[in-house]
């Protein structure tokens, strides 16, 4: 190129100031074309962002910001509250992890597989596990390792104060040395425990359900609301944060009127069936009358000789629990309700049978139910299955949009909304796919979702994110409870939403067993 | 190192160093514009003789973190790099290695199935290993001594021999 230019002349082309220059255009060449990608790749950076800004000021949601930090929830206050564990098995494992509390076992499995940090980094709740009752000795040694000798969110191993184990929980809550209680034991002596806790004067996080009847339910609800204790129930759901972003969709009315909430609860395994009398290897778990104090395990249930297959796969009978209704239907029940306050619906009918787990099982593994709001104008669905693990999502229905709500949140706006009706016609709003997506995590709102970006926010995540950093929403929740007895207020899960989830899958079990149509006196507070 | 190419061969040699320098620094630079991109889901996908390598990496959030580091940097280094014509043969070898790395992480080989869809259909032969064949013809034919900042180092090699 250069050759054919050049003029013929070899002695001007050979003075020393154009060969500089020639070579110094020639050393430089790719700078114009660097410049030309600084130029096309800011001018691409700045279209994505505008396409996402005018997609957000089309929702009305500029200000939207993804979560980043859980507000207003710092411990304050040294003081060290003294907690008692009702019930050690594998959900008290797991909410001791959340306290602060793992054992040394735990801490090599997490560093082998890399998750120590993210746990050492969650915030140190100043409280100390000082009691274990539990009707099983191996539960109890258990929980007594976790606390005498377990690793601390401080990072020191072993305690400087007493841990007792308690052989009833009444003996527990006779001692002044305990503030507060964790109730994690099957869910007949949930309601039973919580009542006399409060009563003792003790605070109480209660995992659900919260009541397997009525009565025990309206008397667990006196017994917190004239206590001044503060309650909370398991309820970790709520604690993700994206549920602060899904909470102002719907105040912004962005999916319209909301006619129809689809819950579904899917899993096809042994253990999600409840079957765990066995280990991994297949043998009988431990378990006899030597270890296990059956008459209090039973409690004010009927009276039935020792059983290994009840001990351990409790759920499965309703002596115990409401099988899927108490210990799937609530997570979703307390997801919308936290979302929507719906509260207790006008009827409830529940329809199914049991289809696939052909053992002695009382609960059904096939369940539907159907919970009518009136008031609200809108229908709760909850359909669940132990059979099929294929995920149908949580999806909440207006006529301008749907919004599905797991771990990470989409909306889809509708073909024919009203609402868009503009914005869809000018392709400003797309339907074929989210057109906004948040994930925990990202610390941005992603409202031009890439199909990669898609693609993982259909996975699903077991840890909510804050400033990037993986956090155990049962930390969060257990957090909260405590920030409210040290420094009062009324945590998310509440004796009132507990009370009205009670009710809710107290209708849909009565219509299960009865096989009609249920409904709530709202006067009498009676289900009819 | 002498300059035997004829015209044409040259500049479709630095064009090709060039164009290649573009697509290296634009994934850098959207990887490291976008906080939240991590290699972990890129890395849950392999398969194949790396996916002990990438089980390791994937195992630990530290060695993730330096992983998604070097990967970034390493990008818009070697795009720089073959862009500006500076240290380019290096940049192309560079270049090779990471680009091999991916490929053997995700071949397409019949029977390896992948849960993310693929831009195009490829047997064996995809566009990473193309990318990476040319960045290997590149080093074996460099330019950057002649069209590119390297010219200086190249000068200055020849008047201190």
């Amino acid at each position: 190129m250069t050759k054919n230019n050049e003029p013929k002349s070899g002695e001007k082309m050979n003075r020393p100031e154009n060969r500089n220059r020639r070579t110094l255009i020639k050393a430089l060449a790719g700078v114009p074309l660097l410049g030309l990608f600084a130029y096309e790749a800011s001018k691409n950076r700045s279209y994505a962002r505008e396409k996402q800004n005018r997609v957000l000021r089309e929702l009305g949601l500029e200000n939207f910001q993804a979560p980043k930090t859980q507000p207003g929830l710092q411990v304050k206050g040294g003081n060290r509250i003294r907690i008692g564990f009702i019930g050690f098995g594998t959900r008290a494992i797991q909410l001791a992890s959340g306290m602060g509390f793992i054992s040394l076992e735990e801490k090599e499995l997490r560093q082998t597989k890399g998750r120590l940090d993210s746990w050492m980094m969650q915030e140190n709740l100043q409280v100390e596990i000082a009691g274990i009752c539990d009707v099983f000795d191996p539960n109890a040694k258990i929980g007594m390792d976790i606390a005498q000798n377990g690793l601390r969110v401080n990072g020191k191993p072993g305690t400087d104060y007493p841990v007792k184990r308690y052989r009833s929980y009444r003996e527990m809550l006779d001692d002044p040395e305990i503030d507060a209680v964790v109730v994690a034991t099957p869910d007949h002596h949930h309601a039973r425990i919580t009542t006399d806790s409060v009563k003792a004067g003790k605070h109480v996080y209660c995992e659900k359900s919260i009541a397997l009847n009525e009565d025990e339910l309206n008397e667990v609800y006196q017994a917190v609301k004239s206590s001044g204790r503060v309650f909370q129930l398991g309820h970790q759901i709520t604690q993700n944060v994206i549920f602060q972003q899904a909470k102002e969709i719907i105040r912004k009315n962005i999916l319209g009127k909301i006619s129809l909430i689809e819950t579904t609860s899917n899993r096809n395994s042994v253990n999600g069936a409840w079957i765990r009398h066995l280990d991994a290897d297949g043998n009988p778990k431990p378990g006899d009358l030597n270890i296990i104090d059956w008459d209090q395990w039973l409690g004010s249930s009927p009276k039935v000789p020792f059983s290994i297959d009840r001990f351990y796969n409790w759920t499965k009978f309703f002596d115990y629990d409401t099988g899927m209704l108490g210990q799937l239907f609530t997570h979703e029940y307390d997801a919308i309700n936290q979302l929507l306050r719906i509260g207790i619906p006008k009827s409830a009918v529940s329809s199914g049978g049991i289809y696939y787990w052909k053992d002695n099982r009382e609960i059904p593994d096939v369940l539907h139910c159907v919970f009518e709001y009136p008031e609200r104008e809108l229908s709760l669905l909850f359909s669940a299955t132990l059979s099929s693990s294929r995920p149908r999502g949580r999806v909440i229905m207006g006529n301008d949009g749907s919004m599905n709500l797991g771990e990470s949140l989409e909306v889809t706006a509708d073909y024919d909304s009203p609402q868009f009706k503009k914005q869809i016609e000018a392709g400003i709003i797309g339907t074929s796919g989210p057109m906004l997506t948040v994930m925990p995590g990202s610390g941005e709102i992603d409202a031009v979702t890439s199909a990669t970006e898609k693609y993982y926010a259909s996975r699903g995540l077991t840890d909510t994110f804050i400033n990037g950093h993986p956090v155990d929403v049962t930390h969060l929740h257990i957090k909260e409870w405590i920030n409210c007895i040290r420094n009062g207020g009324t945590p998310s899960d509440d004796i009132e939403k507990a009370y009205e989830e009670g009710i809710t899958v107290l209708m849909a079990h009565k219509s299960y067993i009865e096989k009609r149509r249920v409904e709530w006196d709202p006067v009498l507070k009676k289900i009819i | 190192m002498n300059n035997n190419y004829s015209s044409p061969q040259l500049w479709s040699l630095v064009l090709l160093r060039l164009f290649i320098g573009w697509h290296f620094l634009f994934e850098g630079l959207s990887k490291f514009m976008n906080p939240q991109w991590s290699s972990l889901g890129f890395l849950r996908e392999s398969k194949w003789i790396m996916s002990g390598f990438a089980g390791w990496v994937t195992s630990s959030s530290e060695v993730l973190s330096v992983i998604d580091f070097l990967n970034t940097w390493g990008l818009m280094a070697i795009g720089l790099g073959l862009m500006l014509g500076l240290f380019s043969r290096p940049a192309s070898a560079f270049g090779v290695i990471l680009l091999l790395m991916y490929y053997l992480n995700c071949p397409p080989l019949t029977g390896l199935e992948y849960s993310l869809p693929s831009d195009g259909n490829y047997l064996i032969i995809n566009k990473t290993l193309i990318e990476a064949l040319s960045l290997f013809v590149l080093f074996l034919f460099p330019t950057s001594h002649v069209i590119g900042l390297d010219l200086f180092l190249h000068r200055r090699k020849q008047v201190k021999n």
